[in-house]
């Protein structure tokens, strides 16, 4: 028995009759075709699928689109202004914060949830705040000079 | 193919290997089932999907659904489990969204915690810092941001997963759970509530509502230490422990298939032992767990590492 659910991603409200199975990674994937957000394992250990919940980072093969119900949703997609990249994509970009690129779009979304509770955060916690995010590059050293790198502009901007 | 940091497999295997035998297993119906159980499917099987606004309908769908239903919190072990097909309900009663179950409130000579409350809501309560240190810590401890942000205390305690971190630090706390059904509600105490692999004290047609922590000296001194599997996070070896006002209570999970309290060690605290001494008598003559990330021998050693420093930290 499909139900109707209703939330908003990326600032635009949806509405959509869904089977309570699907997996809200699945639903923004296939049902908004915003395929931006990556299934990596599946298991709810690698962090591919990161997106914001309410401005919290949530693994969305962990949850169900049904769950989501009158919640905001932002992915990876939601993150520019239009030509204008969000600052901590820009920094991945300057930093060459990504190899293959498959974790980057979780790793965005993340880092974004620990930049909004931590404007200046030091290593050791950008770190531990990666610890649900694997980069099978192992390319964390420049994921982190990205972080860092995006702090320092977002810091400044609010300056 | 099986990889090492799938948490909830390893719970499977867990069960399979360990534990198939015995008939009262919460899974064991879909297990036998599929004797060539394999390990592809990532969807959940068909489900309906309910959304009570309050504990009372909640109750009243589970007495009308009887055993075809599970509670839905965070969804953070019943995903997992579902996604495996090692659970199959067929309704889901998602109770995530019932305000008074969230609630974490600061009374005279206690702190309840509604069941709805997440890792990262109890990591960063003052109250629960100030007067249950080991609480908050636990909490910051579990799986990851993405898992604390969403995965709820009520929901990990109801799955009862012998490796998580909540069981240790709630033993050690001497927690009184509270558990509503059509009848009203009744209060478990913690040392009662954990009856085995995946089982727990919550009968069909209950709902775990909240966990009181008793504003206790022991309580104000306590520590949680955890030697995590490093890929998972979940603890091969988790220590809780909270001295103070002349008692001691020590509690470990990872370490065996229920997670216990060991009286030798509080005993030797409380009649003077340094921390060291304490420590040598750590899970003697209990059945302690062996898999292919620590042998029985290296976890009990391990235990006996991980509850000196613990004690280390409060004595």
């Amino acid at each position: 028995m499909k139900v109707k659910i209703s939330l908003s991603v990326n600032g635009k409200s949806y509405e959509r009759m869904v089977e309570p199975r699907t997996l809200l990674v699945h639903f923004l994937r296939e049902e908004l075709a915003m395929t931006g957000t990556h299934v990596g394992c599946d298991t709810s250990s690698c962090g591919a699928c990161t997106v914001l919940l309410d401005d919290k980072a949530l693994k969305s093969c962990t949850m169900l689109a049904c769950q989501a119900e009158g919640h905001q949703v932002t992915t990876i997609e939601g993150m520019a202004n239009g030509d204008n990249l969000h600052p901590l994509q820009q920094a991945f970009h300057e930093e060459h914060g990504l190899q293959c690129g498959f974790c980057t779009p979780g790793m965005i979304m993340n880092a974004a949830d620990l930049l909004s509770n931590n404007a200046n955060p030091t290593e050791h916690e950008i770190r531990e705040a990666l610890e649900g995010n694997f980069c099978r590059c192992t390319g964390y050293h420049n994921i982190i000079k990205s972080i860092q790198n995006a702090a320092a502009k977002m810091s400044a901007a609010t300056v | 193919m099986i990889c090492d940091f799938r948490p909830i497999q390893n719970s499977a295997f867990k069960i399979q290997n360990l534990f198939f035998e015995k008939a009262e297993l919460q899974f064991s119906n879909i297990l036998n089932q599929k004797k060539n159980f394999k390990f592809k499917n990532m969807v959940p099987s068909k489900v309906n999907y309910h959304r009570p606004s309050n504990i009372g309908e909640a109750l009243e769908l589970m007495s009308k659904f009887g055993d075809e239903c599970k509670i839905l919190a965070g969804g953070h072990s019943l995903i997992p489990v579902m996604k495996l097909r090692l659970a199959d309900p067929e309704n889901l009663i998602d109770i995530a969204g019932i305000a008074d179950m969230k609630k974490i409130s600061d009374n005279e000579k206690s702190i309840t915690i509604g069941a709805c409350a997440t890792h990262a809501d109890i990591a960063r309560n003052e109250a629960i810092q100030k007067h249950a240190p080991m609480v908050a810590k636990a909490a910051g401890m579990i799986g990851d941001v993405q898992v604390r942000n969403f995965g709820t205390i009520g929901g990990s305690i109801a799955h009862a997963d012998p490796a998580a971190d909540w069981p240790a630090v709630l033993l050690a706390a001497d927690a009184n759970i509270t558990i509503k059904n059509a009848g009203g509600s009744r209060t478990v105490d913690i040392d009662q509530f954990f009856k085995g692999l995946f089982m727990t004290a919550v009968e069909e047609g209950e709902i775990l509502a909240s966990i009181s922590i008793p504003k206790t000296e022991f309580n104000a001194n306590s520590t949680y230490v955890k030697m995590p599997q490093p890929a998972s996070r979940f603890a091969l070896v988790g220590c809780a422990v909270a001295v103070g006002g002349g008692m001691a209570r020590v509690a470990f999970n990872g370490v065996c298939s229920t997670p216990f309290r060991d009286t030798n060690v509080e005993k030797a605290v409380v009649g003077g032992s340094s921390a060291a001494d304490a420590a040598t008598s750590v899970a003697d003559g209990m059945d302690v767990m062996s898999d292919h990330f620590a042998s029985a021998k290296y976890r009990k050693s391990m235990a006996a590492v991980y509850a000196k420093r613990a004690l280390g930290e409060v004595m």
